[in-house]
């Protein structure tokens, strides 16, 4: 056997597996996309771009996507960063692998069933009654965009902490010291020498979250009582209530679309970053 | 009711995941919105050993399939079945009937029997999801039984394809703690929710119920499918919206536990609420609104075809209905059964409306199910 029959014999079921789970249907989504919702609901073959010429009737679904994702997943950073930096830099090394399992057991349930546990913190019995007894008033936190913004961030933390973590403790302390050595204090050493070595965590967990939570389709369904619609929402709805395929394919093919781009635009911008900080080295 | 800002206690907390364990109505939101019963459905099939199995199959196979609505059956008659006949029966439960469409159009449900409502049946037909029933394998129907308002919608083009299982109406029950008089029409509905119950209203999340109810706030039918009409539903929902507690179908955790007061509901929920806090009351628009009958029915290309007619033969025997009724609260159609029923029931006035009230209520039509214009309504209304 030669080297080249080899090499495509091993990628074959790589190949297969690509082709069968990801290219095919997609092609079917462009497919249906272009077509018409059969009157009985369902799929009807046309070749039309009514679909897309439609999709500004979910556009609240996009806006509500487009800035919960973004800010979800900068909230969900701000809470990650300090835990992640006590784990790998401040917390004892004996109680190290503990705390690490701690912030993997929430994951050992059901996202699902950690969402109705929230229902019940943030429904009229639980914080808000603890908030009403401070004489705060009369808050309501249940489905509200809030309930949905604490929904997410909770639910995506972990992933969120874990690239962060690893970059971390990955950090030669040797370059702290030097630094330490050179007189700056403390914070300066966090911004000129830590931080910027842990971007690439940053910039790891950053995506993952952000892709997630434009899918997002479960907390705001859960936690925002179904008046906080997401492009998610507007998707199952589609599909399952309403049954116009054809447009369900065409929102599909737009987030797609939509994610793409942001993702390609974010790498841009991180590798750009990336090459300026190399430029200076690290300042 | 408990006061307001007393915390769930913990072992309120524990009923209510009881009530959740054991299949009650938040399950229906539960399933309906994650797909899990589906999901489950699928893998239950797929792995062998999660199978069911059947001590004595003979000819009716090992199992069937009920694709139905949560908390709407005597679980206990699953396992009576099981002894009599050896078949295993897998529950799937579903949140609208546009679901269960949509499952059936999407083809490989591997359903043996499900559960639909009575304007859903011509849809079916006209799709060829359905299968015309051989009455010779239902012995315990008796047509002469059934209330003609209850039973007509099972036969299409002159064929029978279901047979009556439940009726009910969909009202609105409400905490009479908070009102200053009780709620008698769809237009205190909506007008008391954009005042008094601000922030603590429920609508279904549901295009029928909820674009029908706001129809009947103008007097237009429950059913209209006309643009101007249907401009004008839209026009209060959009205005009642920021208003609202939450668009769910799920409604009965947020009235038992006070973070909603008023919510559209159904018979059955309606009852099950005010059984256990009385100050919960329920309610039918005088000006008309939602009555349905819900069928036993089995899809074409039904997998195990012997099992199906047998598990319904068996759940519309009087003796094993009267135990689903008693178990569900939801009212039955069958007057056999209903002689078995207690006076008290057929007396409660949630479960049997007066029939000055019944009358003007209307069945759900076809032409609501799959008119488009309602589904995008109901689209716009819920993502503004």
């Amino acid at each position: 056997m030669t080297k080249a029959r080899a090499r495509w014999l091993l990628l074959g079921p790589a190949g297969l597996w690509y082709a069968a789970l990801l290219v095919l249907p997609l092609a079917v989504v462009l497919v249906y996309s272009l077509g018409e919702r059969a009157p009985a609901g369902g799929y009807a073959p046309a070749l039309t771009l009514a679909q897309y010429a439609n999709l500004g009737s979910r556009w609240t679904a996009f806006q509500n996507t487009l800035v919960l994702a973004p800010v979800g997943t900068l909230a969900a950073l701000l809470i990650a960063y300090p835990l992640a930096y006590f784990l790998a830099v401040k917390s004892n090394p004996r109680w190290r692998t503990a705390l690490l399992v701690l912030v993997i057991v929430p994951f050992w349930t059901s996202i699902l069933i950690r969402s109705y546990a929230w229902i019940f913190l943030l429904g009229g019995r639980g914080i808000p009654a603890l908030l009403a007894d401070l004489g705060l008033g009369d808050i309501r936190l249940i489905n509200t965009p809030f309930a949905v913004l604490v929904g997410i961030v909770y639910g995506y933390l972990p992933l969120m902490v874990f690239p962060i973590y690893v970059s971390l403790e990955r950090l030669d302390k040797r370059l702290l010291e030097a630094s330490s050595d050179l007189g700056a204090p403390p914070w300066r050493s966090f911004l000129q020498v830590t931080l910027p070595l842990s971007l690439p965590g940053v910039a790891t967990g950053s995506m993952l979250v952000f892709i997630l939570l434009m899918g997002e389709y479960l907390i705001p369904q859960m936690l925002g009582g179904g008046k906080v619609f997401f492009v998610g929402n507007a998707l199952v709805d589609l599909f399952l209530q309403s049954r116009n395929w054809a447009f369900g394919s065409a929102m599909a093919v737009t987030l797609v679309a939509v994610m793409l781009v942001t993702v390609t635009l974010y790498m841009r911008f991180l590798s750009r970053i990336g090459a300026a900080r190399d430029d200076v080295g690290l300042m | 009711m408990q006061d307001d800002n007393a915390p769930i206690s913990r072992r309120k907390f524990a009923e209510e995941l009881e009530r959740y364990r054991k299949g009650s109505v938040s399950r229906r939101h539960f399933l309906g919105v994650t797909g899990l019963g589906t999901a489950m459905a699928v893998m239950a099939g797929a792995m062998p050993m999660l199978r069911p199995r059947g001590a004595h199959a003979a000819d009716l196979g090992d199992r069937a399939v009920l694709a139905t609505w949560p908390n709407y059956h005597d679980v206990e008659n699953f396992a009576i079945f099981q002894k009599e006949t050896g078949v295993a029966t897998q529950v799937n439960v579903f949140g609208s009937n546009e679901e269960m469409l949509a499952k059936l159009q999407a083809g490989g449900s591997g359903w043996d029997v499900f559960v639909p409502t009575n304007y859903t049946i011509t849809t079916y037909v006209d799709a060829d999801l359905i299968e015309p029933l051989d009455l010779s394998k239902l012995p315990n129907y008796d047509a002469a039984a059934f209330d003609a308002r209850f039973a007509d919608a099972g036969t299409v083009n002159g064929k029978l394809y279901a047979v009556p299982k439940n009726w009910g109406t969909t009202g609105m029950a409400w905490d009479s703690t908070k009102a200053k008089a009780p709620f008698t029409s769809w237009k205190e509905f909506f007008d008391l929710t954009m005042t008094d119950f601000s922030g603590r209203t429920m609508v279904h999340d549901y295009q029928l119920t909820t674009i029908g109810n706001a129809l009947k706030y103008y007097g237009y039918s429950f059913n209209s499918v006309d643009p101007k009409e249907l401009a004008d539903a839209e026009k209060l929902l959009l205005q009642v919206k920021p208003h609202l507690f939450a668009i769910s179908s799920d409604y009965q955790p947020s009235m038992r536990n006070g973070d909603a007061w008023m919510t559209m509901c159904w018979t059955g929920e309606g009852k099950q609420m005010n059984r256990d806090i009385p100050e919960i009351h329920f309610a039918l628009g005088k000006e008309g609104g939602e009555i349905w009958s819900d069928y036993y029915a089995i899809p074409k290309n039904a997998p195990h075809r012997e099992a199906a007619y047998a598990l319904i033969n068996f759940l519309i025997d009087p003796q094993v209905n009267a135990r689903e009724a008693t178990a569900h609260g939801f009212p039955v159609a069958d007057s056999r059964v209903n002689a078995l029923l207690p006076k008290e029931v057929l007396a409660d006035p949630i479960l049997y409306p007066a029939a000055d009230l019944l009358n003007v209520q209307e069945f759900g039509a076809a032409a609501t199910l799959t008119d488009p214009n309602r589904a995008e309504l109901m689209a716009r209304f819920k993502s503004a």
